[in-house]
């Protein structure tokens, strides 16, 4: 596994991928080059998560380990996070808890 | 124990030739109203190996007398005591008698025969007291790591344990079937979206297809459900799909050719790795598939698992009853929370200060020092987890099991 960018927290785990692992806490205002250009990030990304190694466009496939794990539902710039906002699975929906604790879809 | 032939490790040898690397009686409910007496049994021999398995339900299931027939009769166990109310359809004749025939010392306590609560606990007391000395007679014999089963099941995950804790479980896995042992992953609802990436590695291509139909029974079965085996907690570790959460679960299965498929309480008949089928057949009955992870624990145990690689990220603390459970941590800032409870740091990955490699090394030499009698974390806090729910399955085809 080899870490991207300039700050080592970011990992890239297969060629294929258009996601970064954070294994660093990312705080706002970090920077970093991502697909060589100079990406400041705006919020906290906590560690596990992913951001976008490259400009994603809506309806792309989103690749992690080489493999689809679904689709974008909006335009992610290199360097946004990607979660449950803009990314949906091609199989089953994500339940899980709002920020008021409701369960939702 | 560094080689298939090494004798250094001595386990408990059973009737049917398999061989325990514990030895501890087990205390059955067969009913929930059976479960207080049988509480009170158990807790009475506390640090001591009494361990509580019961099954709550009062109307008869297939599943549920197959499960307990096979925990019963597992290797890590030397004796059983049954505790029935009396006017529950679970069939505890069968199972004394099923039990009886591996020469295991077996009783069954009848509550409504005995004269309730109190006369039931004090009978089961002396019984197992008696029984802990008889334990003392089992044969003890050479142990080597191709007599192993060892079944793995990640919980409480986060988007970390796909990318240390699984794959250094799937490194653990692949040294261990190079040594002949069994390895068993589960969770075919874990297993969507790569259900073609899986069906390649199998032994055959029949083989193949049975796997294939296997997650994609799953994915029908969750969608009926109108839930995927995802958690909150899961999303917010930074997973966002059931295809993210699969590809994290599927790599704790190593590089290995996959050997077969088993369901629960099929044992491996040889060295391999396998994967159990854990979702219900036929129509959607029962709920879900598994309502936790110690239901998979269960599971994996019941097809004769010795031992239990437990991944988590979020930090789960469960153990299990009869067999040891080896936690592994995938987040550093998780196992700096709560390494009390944690054999293992697979965080140290993400640090860049291991890798896969040397956390999977560990992580076998830890099943090792389990089998020559050294404590897991959870095992030395306690913890004896238990779940057994309703389910239905239909036996595996010839397929399943190639050769």
């Amino acid at each position: 596994m080899k870490t991207e960018g300039k700050s080592s927290k970011l990992l890239r785990i297969h060629r294929d991928d258009n996601v970064l692992i954070v294994i660093r806490p990312i705080r706002p205002g970090d920077r970093d080059l991502l697909d060589g250009r100079e990406v400041v990030f705006s919020q906290d990304v906590a560690i596990g998560h992913k951001v976008a190694a490259r400009d994603i466009k809506a309806g792309e496939k989103v690749y992690k380990c080489g493999v689809p794990i679904g689709s974008t539902k909006q335009d992610v710039p290199a360097g946004g996070h990607i979660h449950l906002h803009n990314l949906k699975s091609d199989y089953l929906s994500t339940y899980t808890l709002d920020k008021d604790h409701v369960f939702v879809k | 124990m560094s080689s298939s032939n090494d004798s250094q490790f001595r386990g408990y040898l059973r009737s049917d030739g398999r061989k325990g690397i514990r030895n501890c009686i087990v205390v059955a409910y067969l009913v929930e109203c059976a479960h207080h007496v049988a509480r009170e049994i158990v807790s009475y021999f506390r640090g001591q190996p009494v361990h509580l398995i019961g099954f709550g339900g009062c109307y008869p299931n297939a599943y549920a007398d197959r499960m307990m027939q096979q925990l019963c009769t597992h290797p890590n166990v030397g004796g059983v005591l049954l505790l029935s109310l009396g006017c529950e359809s679970f069939n505890r004749h069968r199972l004394a008698e099923r039990v009886a025939g591996t020469g295991r010392p077996v009783s069954t306590i009848v509550i409504q025969q005995t004269g309730g609560t109190r006369k039931s606990i004090d009978a089961g007391k002396a019984w197992v007291q008696q029984s802990l000395q008889k334990l003392e007679e089992v044969p003890r014999v050479p142990i080597s790591i191709n007599e192993l089963v060892v079944g793995t099941v990640c919980g409480g995950s986060d988007a970390t344990s796909g990318i240390s804790a699984n794959p250094a479980v799937g490194r653990a896995f692949d040294m261990l079937v190079e040594q002949g042992a069994a390895t068993i992953f589960e969770e075919t609802g874990e297993m969507i979206g790569l259900e073609d990436v899986m069906s390649a590695r199998a032994v055959t291509p029949d083989l193949g297809r049975e796997l294939k139909s296997s997650v994609e029974k799953a994915a029908f079965y969750y969608k009926e459900m109108g839930h995927a085996s995802f958690a909150p907690g899961n999303a917010e570790g930074g997973l966002t799909t059931i295809e993210e959460k699969s590809i994290g679960a599927y790599c704790k299965s190593g590089d290995s050719p996959i050997s077969g498929l088993l369901k629960p309480g099929d044992v491996p008949p040889h060295g391999g790795l396998y994967l159990l089928d854990v979702v219900p057949d036929g129509e959607v009955r029962f709920g879900f598939p598994n309502i936790n992870d110690n239901a998979e624990i269960a599971e994996l145990i019941a097809c004769g698992s010795h031992v239990i690689l437990f991944t988590t990220g979020r930090g789960s603390v469960v153990g299990s009853a009869i067999s040891p459970v080896i936690k592994i941590c995938a987040n550093p800032e998780t196992f700096d929370r709560m390494s009390e409870d944690m054999d293992v740091n697979a965080g140290k990955i993400l640090r860049l200060e291991a890798s896969v490699d040397d956390v999977g090394k560990e992580i076998f030499d830890k099943v090792l020092d389990l089998v020559s009698g050294s404590q897991s974390c959870s095992e030395s806090l306690g913890h004896q987890e238990f779940v057994l729910t309703y389910k239905s399955f239909e036996p595996i085809g010839p397929a399943c099991l190639p050769g």
